[in-house]
């Protein structure tokens, strides 16, 4: 502590001045104020996070049932991690969010950035339509989810219309949210809708920290347009896009909301997500030892898979 | 290409074009759903459902009118003994052959949303701006693990954390109340809150407070009137972003509250007409929902990168 610049100021005005004044300019202790400043932060994260994860690590080796509290609990040990992933069903509902997933980070990935480099070229009022792109992003998922459902209807939504209108084909032939093929890509492409904007934003920033000499240099060097969007631009944007799928990836994986309202992971179980399938064991089922194993899996699973992304983020940050 | 004017920062007037004919059409696209949602909050139920989907319609207040109001369907005779109504919504709402019974429980629900929002809103940022502090100027015993920590708790699903939660506040007594809420939200918004607080600290040179103590100034001091002055744009965006997560989430809201300290987002989906949804009166409530969001993120838009990123990204 006592290298810190700080301490060192305040050792020299101490030896400048007379002593009660030196004793106000030190007041209370660095380390004391730190520890009043963060205190507050760590008892709340610990009463309403940490408590709750050890408790969540207590009932995954329990047969705890929240609705019978009569009833008991005994320890089973590591049984409830064993059905967890022995059960067909969480190994479909893994699939479904892997699709889920999968594409929307796609399309996202291709629409933002492809979004990002257009307004980058800097046309009349882009700021103006920026913000409006941006719109979408900040709503409650719930609400615009549950609205989508009736832009969805067969026969009077916009959507199918819409479709309708450029393909010709009868909107009250196909049903976005009550197909089995359909519904996996009704809610891929609301999320899209709502997200591409987030990968949009981020891939801005990162088109806009690129040097403007970079691609002077590469035109002196008479380097096509296509090299030097390839050994330009995407390496350089290459950071900020991983950033932004990273953060995309981790709310994805945990979708509830968007697609809670939209088709409550139905029809049978092709949209029901890892979340909402933890929901229905937890809070329908009232399997809550179960859920509470599941929930870990899923918890350690995010977490180990952003601690290795980060790491390949660092080396592509650091090249 | 030989043109030695032609530069890939600054693209020529067709490919601008181009760009913004592209970025525009999308623009309208995804804006369309938004636009509907406002329009259908003035159409009649029947304009509502028609087929093909009305563009032009004649406005209506009906959908708002059966937003706030609850009603209940009488016989003609019934209706024919009534007085005149005194009110111009009473007379929409007769017209339907029904009379309004009472409020509809929306306005309660949005309050809940706005207690709710507000006060994680401010406690998040009271206790992010003292954390944010203590880890920028003050070297922190594991500081990088803390703060790594904080950020962890946004990994967990929504779920998880409900499950634990929800067996704690039973036995506390905190489901289903205004204060379990705040602070099951305050805990949340807390690693935004610091993250992004922490960033706004960093970039105040530290000479300020230091020479504000030579003067005389005690730490404690040289935080108030020096530091936060400096914070206050900072603190104003982050204490939207909170507001608008608190406003917009719906996980918790949905498993822990069902009545009393039920907000928004739960309740809207489930307004519920005479046979079915009733569109318009659903499309009322989420305009009005999502309007304040709206006006946010138009004010926000400088610290909006900041924001969604964790202050990880600076323009």
């Amino acid at each position: 502590m006592s290298d810190s610049p700080m301490d060192r100021l305040a050792a020299r005005a101490a030896g400048a001045t007379p002593d009660p004044v030196a004793r106000r300019v030190r007041g209370l202790s660095d380390r004391a104020i730190a520890w009043i400043f963060i205190t507050p932060t760590i008892l709340l994260l610990l009463f309403i996070n940490i408590f709750p994860l050890l408790w969540t690590i207590f009932l995954s080796f329990t047969n705890y049932r929240a609705n019978r509290i009569a009833r008991g609990w005994e320890f089973i040990g590591l049984r409830n991690y064993q059905r967890v992933l022995t059960d067909e069903d969480i190994w479909y509902t893994l699939q479904v969010t892997a699709h889920f997933l999968c594409w929307t980070m796609v399309l996202q990935i291709l629409i933002g950035f492809g979004l990002a480099w257009l307004i980058n070229r800097q046309f009349r009022s882009h700021s103006l339509f920026t913000t409006l792109i941006l719109l979408p992003m900040m709503l409650s998922p719930a609400v615009v989810g549950n609205f989508w459902t009736f832009l969805y209807q067969p026969q009077i939504g916009l959507f199918n219309y819409v479709v309708s209108f450029f393909t010709g084909v009868d909107p009250s032939s196909f049903q976005m949210i009550g197909d089995v093929q359909l519904a996996p890509w009704a809610i891929i492409i609301v999320d899209t809708w709502m997200w591409s904007p987030y990968v949009m934003l981020i891939c801005l920033a990162g088109l806009r920290s690129i040097p403007d000499y970079l691609y002077e240099a590469a035109e002196v060097d008479r380097a096509s347009p296509w090299r030097q969007f390839w050994h330009i631009t995407v390496p350089m944007v290459l950071p900020f896009l991983m950033l932004a799928v990273l953060f995309r990836a981790i709310e994805n994986f945990k979708m509830f909301d968007l697609v809670v309202e939209l088709t409550s992971g139905g029809p049978g179980s092709v949209t029901e997500l890892a979340s909402i399938n933890l929901k229905r064991e937890a809070f329908e089922k009232w399997r809550t030892g179960y859920s509470s194993a599941f929930a870990l899996i899923l918890f350690v699973t995010i977490f180990g898979a952003a601690n290795i992304y980060v790491k390949a983020l660092n080396a592509v940050k650091n090249r | 290409m030989s043109n030695s004017a032609y530069s890939v920062v600054t693209t020529g007037v067709w490919g601008r074009r181009m760009a913004g004919v592209v970025v525009i059409g999308y623009a309208l696209i995804t804006l369309a759903p938004l636009l509907w949602i406002f329009m259908t909050g003035f159409k009649t139920p029947s304009d509502a459902i028609s087929y093909p989907p009305k563009v032009f319609f004649e406005p209506s207040l009906e959908g708002y009118v059966n937003l706030f109001t609850t009603r209940t369907r009488q016989t003609p005779e019934y209706m024919a003994s009534l007085s005149p109504p005194e009110t111009w919504y009473e007379e929409l709402v007769r017209s339907r052959e029904m009379v309004i019974a009472g409020p509809s429980k929306f306005s309660e629900r949005f309050l809940n949303s706005v207690i709710i929002g507000f006060g994680s809103t401010f406690l998040s940022v009271f206790l992010g701006t003292l954390a944010a502090y203590g880890f920028s100027r003050f070297k922190v015993p594991l500081a990088d693990d803390l703060l790594f920590f904080i950020l962890s708790t946004r990994m967990m699903p929504p779920i998880a954390v409900a499950i634990p939660i929800f067996l704690m506040y039973r036995r506390l007594g905190l489901s289903d109340t205004h204060l379990g809420m705040i602070l099951l939200y305050t805990a949340v918004n807390i690693s935004l809150a610091v993250w992004l607080l922490k960033g706004f600290v960093d970039e105040i040179p530290r000479e300020y407070e230091e020479a504000a103590m030579i003067d005389g100034y005690s730490r404690f001091q040289a935080f108030f009137k020096v530091v936060l002055p400096q914070m206050s744009t900072g603190i104003a965006a982050t204490a939207i972003f909170c507001l608008i997560f608190a406003w917009n989430e719906y996980a918790f809201a949905l498993l822990l509250t069902s009545g009393t300290a039920q907000t928004a987002p739960p309740f809207i989906p489930t307004i519920i007409g005479e046979g079915g949804l009733d569109w318009p009166a659903v499309a009322a409530g989420a305009t009005l929902f999502l309007l304040p969001v709206l006006v946010f993120t138009i004010l926000l838009r400088r610290h909006l990168l900041r924001g969604i990123t964790f202050g990880a990204v600076r323009k």
